[in-house]
């Protein structure tokens, strides 16, 4: 399983033609406590770059961009009650959904770990 | 204040406040704001918030203006441009009120303490240079102002407030005046402190018993540090200042109020000082009375939501098919953990209780309009504090 990221703050651990999309750990500390997730449509279709989920906190909402095209295949429905989990856990259990890539080469584009944290040190 | 870090855009590079450095030292996450580097969290701000609805907290609002108003005829020269019956205002005393456009439009909500003969005001951060400018061009020639920069601002906010500042033993600054214990909400007198003086108001922008407390630049840190080094303290950022004063129900300038309002759609009529209700006399009254006779078109609402998403600045407010209004300050509630928010609505949909919705992102979220303050006020009115 590898694990990619954006310049967006969003990863996503591949496995198969399986992604797992999340928030990083960077991102959560910076929204500060969420008190909502809104997560895309379980068999939504979604492009790269697409805004498919918001992710809200106390102060304001943010969109959450899916690092690569696919479709949607679950979504982790125990935010509902927890959004906190997010700010828990953003690189694992505060997951926010999975997709089916179309195109697995997007991948190219993104980070790897250490590349995102030279990128998160620059900032 | 959805978001303090895009409230104002300044090309200047953001000013440092006397305790800049303090906040740094505690942790603080800091952000533009108003033109100053201010702290917007510390530990966090729903753990902050809640800190101060069951303790104390203590808030840095340095970047407010505060300014001083003296001269013969003072209270009548501040009459000319505010609603407040100044002259009425006993010393000792505080009032809120609202500076008006030549319309009875708001250009900055206010508060103004009779400092025995001068007038103190506190007014907002991001709109104190105009304020400012406004008074130099409205006040006469023989009323003097004083822009107060060399003094910090902070406010200690919570049940456990007055006791936490009764144990820095503070000292009548004259005989004659009160003693802290003395103070009940929209009070006001002179102390010391270890012989450094402060000005204490018993006010405040959380809902809370508390007290804003005005004390020189070069003893700041020294206070915030007594402070902070008690239990029941601790530091609280802009975020939650802004979350408790939404729940709160108290309007913020720039947001929910503007010169495009008015304060009677604000439901600010209170600062509309029944005095100069019947004299008039105030920018704007021929406007401002036709509407309270007459009623507006539209009223600042408080606004309860289902779920957890938000609804945000800008939201439209529907009523089936029509737009019936719009939301100005919008967030989840920490202390009743279900988003609120106030907005501007036509009149046939303002009362309590009235169903509507808030089209946020595409969806509908179900809202329904509920008196404000959302969370009770507690202020100390008279009486011992618990």
């Amino acid at each position: 399983m590898s694990r990619y990221f954006t310049q967006d703050h969003e990863w996503i651990d591949v496995s198969g033609d399986v992604g797992t999309v999340g928030i990083t750990d960077y991102a959560q500390s910076q929204l500060g406590d969420i008190t909502f997730v809104e997560l895309p449509e379980v068999g939504s279709a979604v492009g790269k770059g697409d805004s498919v989920s918001v992710v809200d906190s106390v102060k304001a909402a943010s969109d959450v961009y899916t690092p690569v095209s696919g479709e949607v295949v679950e979504v982790n429905d125990a935010l509902g009650d927890e959004p906190e989990k997010v700010n828990a856990d953003a690189e694992a259990s505060g997951w926010l959904f999975r997709l089916t890539l179309s195109d697995p080469s997007e991948l190219d584009a993104l980070m790897d770990e250490a590349a995102y944290q030279f990128y998160v040190a620059s900032l | 204040m959805n978001d303090p870090v895009d409230d104002v855009e300044t090309e200047a590079a953001p000013l440092t406040l006397p305790l800049d450095a303090w906040h740094r030292a505690q942790g603080a996450r800091m952000v533009e704001f108003a033109g100053y580097m201010m702290p917007v969290q510390y530990e966090g701000i729903i753990a902050e918030h809640l800190w101060t609805r069951e303790h104390a907290g203590l808030f840095d609002v340095s970047h407010m203006g505060q300014l001083v108003v003296s001269g013969e005829r003072a209270a009548e020269a501040l009459e000319a441009l505010l609603p407040g019956d100044i002259s009425a205002l006993k010393p000792g005393r505080v009032r809120y009120s609202l500076l008006l456009d030549e319309n009875g439009g708001i250009l900055d909500d206010l508060m103004v303490t009779n400092r025995g003969g001068e007038y103190y005001l506190v007014v907002n951060g991001a709109t104190k240079w105009d304020d400012i400018a406004h008074l130099r061009e409205h006040l006469p020639d023989e009323i003097t102002l004083n822009h107060l920069e060399e003094h910090a601002l902070l406010a200690l906010q919570g049940p456990k407030a007055a006791k936490a500042l009764a144990s820095l033993d503070l000292v009548p600054a004259f005989e004659g005046m009160p003693a802290l214990d003395a103070l009940t909400f929209m009070q006001a007198a002179p102390f010391m402190w270890e012989g450094r003086p402060l000005g204490v108001n018993c006010s405040g922008y959380t809902g809370e018993d508390g007290f804003e407390i005005s004390v020189r630049a070069e003893h700041a840190t020294a206070l915030a540090d007594v402070l902070v080094a008690m239990e029941v303290v601790q530091p609280v950022g802009l975020g939650a200042r802004d979350s408790l004063r939404l729940e709160a129900g108290l309007p913020l300038y720039g947001h929910d109020l503007s010169p495009e309002t008015d304060p009677v759609s604000a439901d600010l009529t209170f600062a509309i000082s029944k005095a100069r209700r019947e004299e008039g006399g105030f920018p704007g009254a021929e406007r401002i009375l036709a509407l309270l006779a007459e009623g507006t078109p539209r009223r600042r609402v408080g606004l309860a939501l289902d779920g957890r998403m938000a609804a945000r600045e800008g939201a439209t407010i529907m009523s089936g098919n029509e737009s019936v209004g719009v939301v100005t300050s919008g967030g989840f509630s920490p202390s009743l953990q279900h988003p609120i928010a106030m907005g501007y609505v036509d009149a046939a949909h303002a009362e309590p209780g009235t169903t509507l919705e808030i089209e946020m992102r595409g969806k509908l979220l179900p809202a329904t309009v509920v008196p404000m303050p959302f969370v009770p006020h507690r202020y100390h009115r008279k009486g011992d504090r618990p």
